[in-house]
C-alpha cells in the first residue's frame, strides 16, 4: 500500500484502526519527497523531525485510546509566505531568504492544534506574484503529470505536492487565482474560501483585500477537514469574519438535484483552447445530469477584472512590501553611502523583476494627480464587479466555469511576456475582487493535463460549492488520477 | 513699509495614555530599554496585522468633545505612505478623508478678551519609532533605532488658522494643554514628547483676505519654543515681504540655540504620501449612543470650572484663571478648599507661596512634598492664634522641604505663638527701657517709631509674640 498516495479520511481510518502509524506514514511521504522532490522541486525548506515529533504526538494519543482529530498524524505542506515560528519563512524572495519568524501564523497554530504534521515549506513565485511558480527566487517548480511544464501558480508548490504524494494536503494562498489555478494545473482540489472566513494573520502580505489562505487537497472530503480547521474568527486579523464555522463534512451529500447553476458567458469567449472547453462543457452536461439545472448567464463587467485587479493589487503591494528595506530584519545590501542609498541598494538587488514591476505600477495608482484616475476608478469598478456576482446569485446557487483557458503551459512559455503570463488569472480574479468563495476541482484532461471545473458561491456559502464539487467527484474518476513520475 | 497681518495655525499631536499601544498589546509605558516595549505587529515584521485598540477611539472621541468636536459617524484608517527607518512598515497608519471628528473650538483668554479659534479636525494615528545617532546626526557613522515608541497611540488636532499672534498660539497651546489634561486622555507632557506641535505661519497686508504663502515650523519642543519661534519668523517673513522678496513654501525646524528657524526642505521635495484605507483595518461605524455615553462622562471642563470659581467661590476671573489653567493645580486647590472653605486665603497661598516655592524649585504639583490637607492645617493653625502669619510663612518653607506636618513643625521648632500678657508685657517694659531715643521720638509724633519697638519685641521673642498683642501692650505703655 503507497501511503502517500491516500486521502487524508482514509488515512484517519487507518490510523484509528492502528493499522498504520503516524510516524509510519510521515516516514512514508518523506520518503516519497526524497524519491521524486527533484523532479518536481515543490519544497523549499523540509521540517522531517518536527513532523516526525508531532507523528510520535499523534501515535501516543491513539495508543493511549484518546480520540484523535481528522487531521491528526496526517501530513501537511505549508506555502512559504504563511508564518511558522522558529522555521524559516522566505516568500521565495532573496529579501527574506534568511528570515525566520518568532511565531506562527494563525492557520498553522490550528493545523498543530489539530495535530496535522508539517512536511516543509512550499515553493512560490516570489511574494506569491505570478501564475507559474517560475518567479521564485530559489527555482522552479514543475508540475508532476510533466516536468516540462509549469504547476501553476503562485502556490505552484503546495498544489504540486500535493499531486505528486509529497503531501496529503496543503496550505496556499489566493489573491487573484493563486489556489484554484495551480489545483487546475496540477489536478486536486483547491479551495479559496471566502474573503474574511480564513484569518491572515501570518500570511505573508500581498495585497490584505484580496489575500485569502485555502487548501489543497486530492478530494472534496479532505478538502472539507481541512476548511473546517483553518477557518473561523481570529481577533488578530480585523478583517476576520465573526461567524460560526459549520461541519463542512455535514454537506458533503451526493445530490444536486434541483441546484440552480449559472454558466458565466465571458468566461467560455474566445481565446479559450478548445480542449478545455470541451472537458468544461462535458462536466456541465454530467451536472445535468445528475439533476442540476444549467444556463448560460452574464457578469457584464468581466472584461474590466483584469485591468482593475492589476491596480488593486499592486497598489496594497507597494505599501505592503515597503517594509523590506533592509533595516530590521531580511536582506541588507552592503557597501552603501546612506540611508536612503541603503534602501535602495537592498531593495533593487532583493527584489525580483516582477515583484519590482508590481511595486512600480502600484505606487504610480496611488501617485498624486493619479490616485483618481487609477486607484479610485478601480474602486468603482470593483464594486461594479460585486454587484455582477450579487445579481447572478440572486438567480444561480452557484456559477461555474473554466479554472483557466488553457492547461499548464511549458516551463519558460510566458516569462518573457507578462500580460501573456496576466490572462492566465482571467477566470479568477474577479472571485478575489467580489470576496465571494471559489474552488477548482478535476474535471478532465485536455492533451493529457488535468482540467479545473471553477466552482463559485455566494459569500460564505462554501457548503454549495463542497456539496456540488463532491457530487461531481462521486460520479466521476478524474480525482483519483495520479501522476506517474 | 507696508502694515501685515500674521496667520497662524497650529498641528498639534498629543499621545494618549492607554495602557497598550494602537495597534498591538505592547505597552506605552515611557522610557525603558531599547526595544523592550515592542512585539512583532508594531515592527511590522512580515505577516503580522493591526488591530485597532477599542480604547484609542473612546479617548479621541473624548478628547474631540471636549473641544467642541462632531464626531463622524463613518470613519476609516489610511496609509500614509513614506520611508524612514523609525517607521517599521515604512507607512503610518493614520486617517486622512474621513477622521474620527471634525469641526470644532476653543475660547482663549488673552488680555482680558476672549477669542474663538477653530478646530479643523481631529484624527487618530500610530507614533514611530526614535533614531538614536552616536554623536551628532551629521557625523554619526550609524544611527540606532529604538521602537518602543512604535506604535503608541497618536491624536493630531489641527487649528484653523484662526491665531494672529504668537501669543495667541502660545496661550492656544496652553488652552489645549489644560483640556486635554482634564479629559485625562493624556499627560500632554512637551517634555517628554506627549505633546508636539508644529506651526504654520504667513503673513498678509492688513485687510486683505487671501492667506499668504506659509511656511512650517518643526522642532518646537516648549511654549517659549513656540513663542520664540513665531515671534522670529514674523520678523524674517516681514523681512523678506519688506524688501519685495517671495516666501517660499517650506518646512523649516526651529533652533532653540542659535533661536532662528533653518529650511528643512521646500514644497518641490514634499513627500507624496500616497494615502489610501488601510485594507488591513475595517472602517468604523461610531455608535450614537456610544457617543453620548463619553460626552455625559466627561469631567467639568476648564471654562466651567473657571465660572465656577467667580460665581460659587466669589474668586475674582484673574485667581480663577489662573487655578484653573492645569488640572492638577485646580484639584489642588479644591481639595485644599474642601478642608479650609475660605477660597480666597487659599487661592492667595496656592498663587502666591505654593507657586513660588514650585517655580523655583522646578516642582511639579503633582510632585509637591505639600499636600492640600497639610496646607489646610496649617491655615487652621493661623486661625487659632497657634502660630503668626510669619511664622507661618517660616512653616511653610519647613513642609515644603521636609513634607512635615505643620503641628509636627510648630512643636519641634517651638513656634507656638506667645499669647500670654504677662510673658509680653516683661519683654515690652524690657525693650522700652533699653530704647529710650525711641519712645522719645514716638511721644514726639514719629509714628514710625512705634514699628521698630514692635520689631524689637518680636526679635526677643523669635517672632513668637502675638504681634496684634505686642502692638497693644506697647501703645498703652506709651500713652
Amino acid at each position: 500500500m503507497q501511503l502517500f498516495r491516500l486521502t487524508a479520511h482514509e488515512l484517519h481510518d487507518l490510523l484509528v484502526k492502528k493499522e498504520i502509524s503516524a510516524e509510519e506514514l510521515n516516514l512514508a511521504v518523506f520518503d516519497r519527497v526524497e524519491a521524486v522532490d527533484d523532479k518536481v522541486k515543490a519544497y523549499v525548506t523540509l521540517t522531517k523531525e518536527r513532523a516526525l515529533e508531532q507523528a510520535r504526538s499523534v501515535d501516543r494519543q491513539i495508543h493511549s485510546g484518546e480520540k484523535i482529530s481528522p487531521l491528526a498524524g496526517i501530513p501537511v505542506a505549508v506555502k512559504d509566505n504563511i508564518c511558522t515560528d522558529g522555521i524559516l519563512t522566505t516568500a521565495c524572495s532573496k529579501m527574506l531568504a534568511n528570515f525566520v519568524p518568532p511565531y506562527s501564523a494563525t492557520v498553522v497554530k490550528r493545523l498543530d492544534g489539530a495535530g496535522a504534521t508539517m512536511v516543509g515549506k512550499a515553493n512560490l513565485d516570489e511574494f506569491a506574484m505570478g501564475s507559474s511558480t517560475e518567479n521564485s527566487a530559489f527555482f522552479v517548480t514543475h508540475n508532476p503529470w510533466d516536468t516540462e511544464r509549469v504547476p501553476g501558480g503562485s502556490s505552484g508548490g503546495s498544489a504540486a505536492a500535493v499531486a505528486a504524494g509529497e503531501a496529503i494536503c496543503s496550505l496556499g494562498s489566493d489573491t487573484g487565482g493563486s489556489i484554484r489555478l495551480p489545483a487546475s494545473f496540477c489536478g486536486v482540489v483547491g479551495l479559496k474560501p471566502t474573503y474574511g472566513a480564513v484569518s491572515r494573520y501570518g500570511l505573508i502580505a500581498f495585497a490584505s483585500s484580496l489575500d485569502q489562505i485555502g487548501p489543497f487537497s486530492k478530494d472534496v472530503t479532505d478538502c472539507a477537514m481541512m476548511l473546517k480547521v483553518i477557518s473561523g474568527h481570529d481577533p488578530l486579523d480585523s478583517t476576520s469574519a465573526k461567524y460560526s464555522v459549520p461541519d463542512y463534512t455535514g454537506f458533503l451529500r451526493n445530490d444536486v438535484r434541483g441546484l440552480k447553476i449559472g454558466v458565466p458567458q465571458e468566461y467560455i469567449a474566445e481565446g479559450i483552447n478548445p480542449a478545455v472547453r470541451e472537458v468544461i462543457e462535458k462536466a456541465l452536461a454530467r451536472l445535468e445530469a445528475l439533476g442540476a439545472h444549467v444556463e448560460y448567464t452574464t457578469l457584464p463587467h468581466t472584461e474590466y477584472a483584469l485591468s482593475t485587479y492589476y491596480l488593486i493589487a499592486p497598489a496594497e503591494a507597494s505599501s505592503n512590501l515597503a517594509r523590506y528595506d533592509g533595516v530590521r530584519y531580511g536582506f541588507r545590501a552592503q557597501n552603501t553611502d546612506d540611508v536612503i542609498d541603503m534602501f535602495m541598494k537592498t531593495r533593487s538587488e532583493a527584489f525580483g523583476p516582477e515583484v519590482k514591476r508590481r511595486i512600480m505600477l502600484g505606487t504610480y495608482a496611488l501617485s498624486a494627480g493619479y490616485y483618481d484616475a487609477y486607484y479610485l476608478k478601480a474602486l468603482r469598478v470593483r464594486t461594479l464587479i460585486k454587484q455582477d456576482f450579487d445579481r447572478a446569485f440572486e438567480k444561480y446557487d452557484l456559477l461555474i466555469s473554466p479554472v483557466c483557458p488553457t492547461t499548464a503551459f511549458r516551463i519558460g512559455e510566458k516569462t518573457d511576456d507578462p500580460l501573456e503570463m496576466y490572462l492566465s488569472d482571467v477566470c479568477t480574479i474577479s472571485i478575489n475582487l467580489a470576496g465571494i468563495p471559489g474552488m477548482s476541482i478535476p474535471c478532465g484532461f485536455a492533451q493529457g493535463m488535468p482540467v479545473g471545473l471553477q466552482l463559485m458561491g455566494r459569500h460564505f456559502d462554501e457548503a454549495t460549492l463542497l456539496r456540488a464539487a463532491y457530487t461531481f467527484e462521486q460520479n466521476t474518476d478524474y480525482h483519483k488520477a495520479v501522476p506517474e513520475l | 513699509m507696508a502694515q501685515y497681518e500674521t496667520v497662524i495655525g497650529l498641528e498639534v499631536h498629543i499621545e494618549l495614555k492607554t495602557r497598550s499601544k494602537v495597534f498591538c498589546d505592547s505597552t506605552t509605558e515611557f522610557g525603558g530599554d531599547p526595544n523592550t516595549h515592542v512585539c512583532p505587529v508594531c515592527l511590522g515584521l512580515p505577516g503580522t496585522l493591526p488591530v485597532v485598540n477599542k480604547t484609542v477611539v473612546e479617548y479621541a472621541i473624548r478628547a474631540a468633545l471636549a473641544i467642541n468636536c462632531s464626531i463622524a459617524e463613518f470613519s476609516k484608517f489610511d496609509r500614509k505612505n513614506y520611508y524612514y527607518p523609525d517607521m517599521p512598515k515604512n507607512y503610518q497608519i493614520s486617517q486622512y478623508d474621513l477622521p474620527i471628528a471634525l469641526g470644532g473650538y476653543l475660547d482663549i483668554e488673552l488680555d482680558g478678551d476672549t477669542r474663538r479659534v477653530g478646530i479643523t479636525r481631529l484624527h487618530m494615528e500610530e507614533d514611530t519609532g526614535k533614531l538614536v545617532h552616536q554623536g551628532t546626526i551629521t557625523t554619526t557613522p550609524f544611527s540606532l533605532v529604538d521602537y518602543n515608541r512604535a506604535g503608541v497611540p497618536l491624536i493630531e488636532i489641527v487649528s484653523e488658522p484662526d491665531m494672529r499672534s504668537p501669543e495667541e498660539a502660545r496661550r492656544y497651546l496652553e488652552k489645549l494643554k489644560a483640556i486635554i489634561q482634564y479629559t485625562g486622555v493624556s499627560d500632554c507632557k512637551m517634555e517628554e514628547g506627549s505633546l508636539r506641535c508644529d506651526a504654520n505661519i504667513s503673513l498678509r497686508p492688513v485687510s486683505s483676505t487671501e492667506l499668504g504663502t506659509k511656511t512650517e515650523i518643526k522642532n518646537l519642543n516648549s511654549f517659549r519654543a513656540l513663542q520664540r519661534a513665531l515671534s522670529y519668523e514674523i520678523e524674517r517673513q516681514t523681512k523678506v515681504l519688506g524688501e519685495g522678496g517671495r516666501i517660499v513654501q517650506e518646512t523649516r525646524t526651529w533652533d532653540e540655540g542659535k533661536g532662528i528657524t533653518l529650511p528643512l526642505r521646500s514644497k518641490e521635495f514634499a513627500h507624496d504620501y500616497r494615502y489610501f484605507p488601510d485594507p488591513d483595518l475595517v472602517p468604523m461605524i461610531i455608535d450614537r449612543e456610544w457617543v453620548e455615553d463619553i460626552r455625559s462622562s466627561l469631567p467639568e471642563l476648564p471654562d466651567d470650572r473657571r465660572q465656577r470659581y467667580i460665581g460659587e467661590y466669589g474668586l475674582p476671573e484673574y485667581d480663577a484663571t489662573i487655578l484653573t489653567d492645569t488640572k492638577e493645580l485646580a484639584d489642588y486647590f479644591e481639595d485644599c478648599v474642601n478642608a479650609y472653605p475660605n477660597p480666597k486665603v487659599v487661592s492667595n497661598w496656592v498663587m502666591g507661596d505654593l507657586t513660588r516655592l514650585l517655580n523655583s524649585g522646578a516642582v511639579d504639583i503633582t510632585e509637591c512634598s505639600i499636600g492640600p490637607e497639610q496646607l489646610a492645617l496649617l491655615l487652621q493653625l493661623m486661625d487659632k492664634g497657634t502660630i503668626s502669619g510669619k511664622i507661618a510663612k517660616a512653616v511653610f518653607e519647613e513642609m515644603f522641604a521636609t513634607g512635615k506636618d505643620p503641628e509636627v513643625i510648630v512643636r519641634d521648632k517651638g513656634l507656638v505663638q506667645i499669647s500670654d500678657e504677662g510673658a509680653i508685657v516683661a519683654i515690652v517694659d524690657e525693650i522700652l527701657a533699653g530704647n529710650p531715643k525711641s519712645v522719645e521720638d514716638f511721644r514726639a509724633g514719629k509714628e514710625k517709631a512705634l514699628g521698630f519697638l514692635v520689631g524689637q519685641v518680636m526679635k526677643a521673642t523669635k517672632g513668637k509674640a502675638n504681634p496684634d498683642l505686642v502692638n497693644r501692650l506697647l501703645k498703652e505703655k506709651l500713652q
